[in-house]
């Protein structure tokens, strides 16, 4: 009987993500193209070919340059004005706290699309309200999104301005769930702010911090959404992320090629997944 | 008391960085497009219009794209709040020997990104004959991991004793799970729904890949094409935008508790 009720899932588990993930990896070793579909009895195998022509593709290492960049900034900024987000509204903050807190989440819910045609707007070179902003203070603020040095940090903002409000709400729950007697005791022998914030806060959120922080991670190696709204990875490349290079091979019809970047990036994320468990995960006491 | 003050200034200083965008944008949705362009920029709109919002009818099927999300959004949502629900039931009220595989897998699937799956997932759809079709947009969305998560803690409060007892008076499995234990559940099938609804409406990338007419677009995928091609009319792009967050900027307003509280249970536990 346990079967049928987890039939649904079992049966659109094998054909939707577990036969796909497996033909994914299958289909790296090959030449497999979008024509090929209809007669598989075109595809030849190709052994590590792909893999070889990826080591060698300079879009694909701008590619893998800029999704680190990604990663490496956009993970730490999201994370920070979650917590920094969550801490100020639990210390004392009662009344107006579900007003801030539906505030700071509300461009979590939105639609990327939506999100994109506001941004643009808001960065527009001539009309838009930031650089209308700096020309007041006399600043002439560049085009952020068609030149090549403002084009990738101005994502990175709009993309931790999307996505702290999650941690937030993660963040506040974990502090909320701290009990009230360790601050107590922490209080009695005089400990300082900054010190019981160390010595309690940062140890008690340890869990949290792991899972925003692979959450996180796992979100920005696939920033894809940004760039192809935005930029559509321009200029010059300046905002490619690697999910986006393969959604472009697979654009193009290279399925066999865009299936090997894929199973490198997949595998990469498992890495740092892994790696974050092993680093942030609880310690005994 | 100081204290408390520069708070609630930093606070608000953060609420009108997070809020701007949004406001910004349907403010100028509403001016003519040579206002929204005027430097320096007026903030109510001094000549209200409905310019935009009437370009975007002419220049776009708003209705059958609408249409489209709706149903997409409406089938997503019945689906998962019956298919989490039934495999949350066999996870916490029925003896199964695979329970702990099953929920391995349920893990594995929320781990796998999506562009990983995306191109074989096409070939599938491709092979299926469901390119273009409502069926292939929604196919892959029918039974979402983070819903049997959350369905199966909310489930596992839910005392046994209640699921034995019917089974002693004789009621099958089906019967114990709709009549018994569905209707205990309606808190997290109200969550449940809520973000599931919010994740299909907002979805963009896969039925950007499987809807290939216009006829079969959804929002998002409409108004993303639009603005690859209108990049100047400002005044109908921000119509576009308003017209795709609005409903589920609504929806959160009035429903954030569920769904804020949801996302914070499956984020401790």
């Amino acid at each position: 009987m346990a079967w049928v009720f987890a039939a649904p899932f079992l049966i659109l588990f094998v054909l939707m993500y577990a036969g796909p993930l497996l033909a994914g990896f299958g289909m790296s070793f090959t030449d497999l193209r979008s024509t090929d579909v209809q007669n598989p009895l075109n595809v030849n195998g190709v052994g590590l070919d792909n893999y070889q022509r990826l080591m060698q593709d300079e879009a694909m290492r701008k590619a893998a340059w800029n999704t680190f960049f990604f990663v490496a900034t956009g993970v730490p900024l999201t994370i920070l004005l979650g917590l920094g987000a969550a801490v100020a509204l639990h210390s004392g903050i009662n009344r107006a706290r579900v007003f801030f807190r539906v505030g700071y989440f509300m461009p979590h819910v939105t639609s990327i699309i939506g999100i994109a045609v506001a941004w643009r707007f808001l960065l527009d070179p001539e009309s838009g309200l930031l650089n209308q902003g700096l020309g007041l203070v006399g600043v002439d603020g560049p085009a952020w999104l068609a030149e090549e040095s403002t084009a990738l940090p101005s994502l990175v903002v709009m993309a931790a301005w999307r996505g702290f409000g999650f941690d937030m709400v993660i963040f506040l729950a974990a502090l909320q769930g701290i009990p009230r007697d360790l601050y107590e005791a922490a209080d009695v022998d005089g400990a300082g702010r900054w010190a019981t914030f160390r010595k309690i806060t940062v140890p008690m959120l340890r869990p949290a911090l792991l899972f925003t922080a692979v959450y996180s991670t796992i979100g920005f190696m696939q920033f894809l959404e940004e760039p192809l709204v935005m930029t559509q990875g321009g200029p010059l490349d300046s905002t490619l992320s690697a999910s986006y290079a393969i959604y472009k091979q697979f654009g193009v019809g290279n399925y066999g090629y865009a299936g090997a970047a894929a199973s490198v990036l997949f595998t990469v994320i498992v890495a740092l997944s892994f790696l974050q468990f092993r680093m942030l995960r609880p310690k005994h006491h | 008391m100081v204290r408390k003050a520069v708070l609630y200034v930093l606070l608000t200083l953060g609420l009108g960085v997070v809020v701007t965008p949004f406001g910004w944008a349907v403010l100028s949705s509403f001016k003519p497009e040579q206002e929204i362009r005027q430097s320096p920029p007026t903030f109510l709109p001094e000549r209200p219009t409905l310019d935009g919002y009437r370009a975007l009818l002419d220049q776009m099927d708003l209705f059958i794209v609408f249409l489209n999300s709706v149903v997409v959004a409406g089938v997503i949502v019945a689906a998962n709040i019956l298919f989490c629900s039934m495999v949350a039931y066999a996870l916490t009220k029925l003896p199964f020997r695979a329970r702990n595989i099953v929920f391995a897998l349920v893990m594995v699937q929320m781990m796998v990104p999506g562009i990983v799956l995306m191109i074989p997932q096409f070939v599938v759809v491709a092979n299926l004959g469901l390119v273009n079709t409502i069926f292939g947009i929604v196919l892959p969305y029918l039974v979402m991991p983070l819903g049997i998560f959350l369905m199966r803690q909310f489930m596992a409060e839910i005392p046994d004793e209640l699921v034995h007892a019917a089974r002693i008076d004789g009621a099958g499995e089906f019967r114990i799970f709709f009549r018994i234990v569905m209707p205990l559940c309606k808190p997290a099938l109200a969550t449940l729904g809520l973000i599931t609804f919010l994740t299909a409406w907002n979805n963009f990338l896969w039925p950007a890949v499987v809807a290939q007419t216009q006829d079969r677009y959804t929002l998002p995928v409409a108004l993303a094409i639009f603005s690859n091609h209108q990049t100047s009319q400002y005044g109908l792009l921000l119509a576009g935008a308003v017209v795709v967050v609005a409903p589920v900027l609504i929806l959160f307003l009035a429903l954030q508790r569920f769904f804020i509280e949801g996302i914070a249970s499956t984020g401790i536990k």
